[in-house]
């Protein structure tokens, strides 16, 4: 499927069908993170279930914490 | 009005009223690295009445390639960074008034020299200090803006007591994380962004235009072109411990605990950190490491030793940064035997 992650076109592979399959196939599994789906931001307690469809955009924000 | 600050009166979003508003103000800075000192330098150059920056750490040549304020003569001379970057703002603006604090912040601390500021602003390196100056700033109702960047991301979010989500509020949302120490370094561009947009929001702030506030989190990714602006007002929890209605200020109560030891991300350095309000005798502490014949340099704000190898920082405020270890209890065991030395010169 095809989705836009941070304004960028991605073909994801077909085994990645939630937001918590983007966490693992991008290896952010560890990082802090806010992620939006079509302008909603995804509750941490859904990750897993919350399905993806084609044409999705999804916002990762990485909450990096260096200054 | 001085005409030095000529072309920023001319802004119309400052003009007169806003530049004699800034020419008043008091802005705190949490931290005097990369984010404090490209805010504090763009503050005084615009003309900020008070300035109050607190660092707990001193000036090493490897902060010189994005912490703008200091220069090779401040890293060979191992000053603390509170202290090289009120004299180099001095030079550039002599009429801000800058309090400078060697220190960790604690919630004493935060009465005695933050509670009067107008913003304060986030340029820490650690969310455990991130989240002990949200429940100061929620405490003390001042609005106080995030910033933080490594690698090249950045982002920042200006945090409104009892308006917007507060920062436990979005850290409560997040996944729980054992990723605490990234090693990716960071390179001075993503700093000067996040320093930016952190300074904006203080002039926006200080001029009281609140509806100029921009009101999402900024996140940036400059080497792969990433730009988000998100609104997360959703995520304001009114059950968070913080800034939620049975608000118990969590993290001001853990910071109160005897010692604190914890490892410098990526320096292979323990900080060591006492009770709030001990003060160390530095000529006492020094006679006695030199009876026991250990080289020992005071520069007068801190002194820097070598045992077994380890360089040691002691300051004034009983904290001590043990380099080239990572293992917390064996630093723990070092310090108390350095501290013993002087254990007469423990003073509450």
């Amino acid at each position: 499927m095809k989705v836009t992650i941070n304004g960028q076109e991605v073909q994801l592979p077909e085994q990645v069908q939630t937001i918590s399959g983007i966490r693992k196939h991008f290896n952010i599994e560890q990082a802090l993170t806010i992620i939006e789906q079509n302008k909603k931001i995804v509750d941490k307690n859904k990750y897993d279930s919350q399905a993806l469809s084609d044409g999705d955009r999804i916002e990762i924000v990485h909450f990096v914490g260096g200054g | 009005m001085n005409n030095r600050y000529d072309r920023q009166v001319r802004f119309d979003g400052i003009g007169e009223q806003g530049q004699k508003k800034i020419l008043m103000k008091h802005v705190g800075i949490i931290g005097a690295g990369a984010l404090g000192t490209h805010v504090a330098e763009t503050l005084i150059r615009a003309g900020i009445g008070y300035l109050s920056i607190i660092d707990r750490d001193y000036v090493e040549y490897s902060n010189l390639q994005r912490q703008c304020l200091y220069t090779e003569r401040d890293a060979g001379e191992v000053l603390p960074k509170a202290v090289a970057a009120k004299k180099h703002l001095e030079q550039i603006n002599h009429n801000g008034h800058v309090n400078a604090i060697v220190g960790e912040l604690s919630g004493k601390l935060f009465s005695d020299k933050f509670s009067t500021c107008d913003v304060i602003v986030d340029a820490t390196d650690n969310f455990e200090t991130r989240l002990l100056l949200n429940d100061l700033a929620i405490k003390y109702k001042i609005p106080w803006i995030f910033g933080g960047c490594l690698g090249s991301k950045g982002l920042t979010y200006t945090i409104i007591p009892d308006e917007t989500p507060c920062l436990s509020c979005l850290m409560n949302h997040m996944p729980f994380s054992n990723d605490s120490c990234d090693l990716s370094g960071v390179i001075a561009p993503i700093v000067e962004w996040v320093a930016t947009q952190q300074v904006v929001e203080v002039f926006k702030l200080l001029v009281e235009d609140h509806t100029a506030l921009r009101g999402t989190l900024l996140y940036e990714d400059m080497w792969t072109n990433e730009h988000i602006s998100m609104n997360v007002q959703t995520l304001k929890n009114p059950l968070c411990l913080s800034c939620g209605r049975h608000r118990t200020h969590p993290y001001l109560s853990e910071s109160k605990k005897r010692y604190r030891t914890s490892v410098l991300c990526g320096r292979d350095t323990v900080h060591i950190r006492p009770e709030e309000n001990m003060k160390l005798d530095m000529s006492y502490m020094k006679q006695m490491l030199m009876k026991d014949e250990l080289p020992c340099v005071d520069n007068g704000f801190l002194l820097h030793t070598c045992i077994d190898g380890h360089r040691l920082i002691l300051f004034q405020d009983g904290r001590a940064l043990i380099h080239n270890t990572s293992d917390m209890k064996w630093a723990m065991k070092l310090y108390m035997e350095v501290i013993r030395k002087g254990r007469t010169c423990l003073t509450e």
